[in-house]
């Protein structure tokens, strides 16, 4: 089973990287972008093949690792 | 005083770390990242500046999950003291030992020179040698040195005289000009600036020798 984690800065966090990046499509012409939020994707291959018990565990390796709480929030999504 | 400096792949400020507290006169031990286990009677725990694990994922975030870093925790959770400077401030946040974390500077640019610090407090080993607002010079390094942390634990740590040093012309964004927290017990202090960078004569001024050598004079008499 493949799970999918998508990690993002918290709302309210500044993400001065989306800001550059919001920038460098303006001077590229694309109007129009009010917003641009960067975050990062991590795909993992699991040996487990019940899904529930597969998303406790993802969850569970998102709280100790692979976000950081204190700023950033996470979702978990199974494929 | 016995104090162990930790030592990461990609840990770059150990050595440096190691003689300002040897020239302070403390003995020091390297410690292993892999190691489970400080060498008995040690005092005093230095996480080094660098980029642990090529900061991959967070910066900090493999190192504080490392065997060793469990030590480093139960040690400040026994009431032991622990300073990281850098990468090591980036580390005790992972580990959830002080609040908040370091973001992306606010220009997302590398910073490399010497800073105005303000000293926040006196009121701690590393900070008792300088007097409450006094502004000293030691260098940053960094590109991950935005302090962040909410409002009501910004409100924490000021209630609580927790902020230790502040920087005097903000370089990274971080809130309220903050460049380096205490713990609740005072024992534990993180800060992005290094005062092991500006310990001599040679390094332009010798005022972050100040720190250590209050430590180590404050950690011989306990």
């Amino acid at each position: 089973m493949k799970a999918r984690v998508h990690v993002m800065l918290k709302n309210g966090v500044l993400d001065p990287q989306g800001e550059a990046v919001r920038h460098a499509l303006g001077s590229l012409g694309f109007d129009g972008v009010e917003k641009v939020r960067q975050g990062k994707v991590i795909e993992l291959d699991l040996a487990e093949t019940d899904a529930a018990s597969a998303r406790d565990t993802v969850t569970a390796m998102c709280e100790k690792l692979l976000a950081n709480t204190v700023i950033e929030s996470y979702s978990v999504e199974l494929v | 005083m016995h104090a162990a400096v930790i030592v990461f792949p990609g840990s770059n400020c150990d050595r440096d770390l190691a003689v300002a507290l040897e020239r302070a006169g403390a003995k020091v031990s390297m410690v292993w990242h892999k190691d489970t286990e400080m060498p008995a009677g040690i005092d005093f725990i230095g996480v080094p500046g660098g980029f642990s694990f090529g900061d991959y994922l967070r910066c900090g975030a493999i190192a504080a999950n490392s065997p060793i870093c469990r030590s480093v925790i139960s040690h400040a959770e026994r009431g032991g003291y622990v300073f990281g400077v850098c990468n090591g401030f980036q580390i005790l946040t992972e580990t959830g030992l002080l609040p908040g974390a370091l973001l992306r500077n606010a220009a997302l640019k590398y910073i490399c020179k010497p800073v105005g610090l303000k000293v926040e407090t006196a009121d701690s080993i590393y900070t008792g040698g300088y007097d409450k607002g006094q502004v000293i010079t030691v260098p940053i390094a960094h590109h991950d040195g935005n302090y962040n942390v909410d409002a009501d634990n910004l409100a924490r740590l000021r209630g609580e005289d927790r902020i230790a040093f502040s920087y005097t012309d903000n370089p990274n964004g971080s809130v309220a000009d903050i460049a380096g927290v205490l713990s609740e017990n005072r024992r534990v202090l993180g800060m992005m600036p290094h005062p092991e960078r500006m310990a001599e004569a040679l390094h332009g001024n010798a005022e972050g020798a100040t720190l250590f050598a209050h430590v180590v004079e404050q950690l011989v008499h306990a």
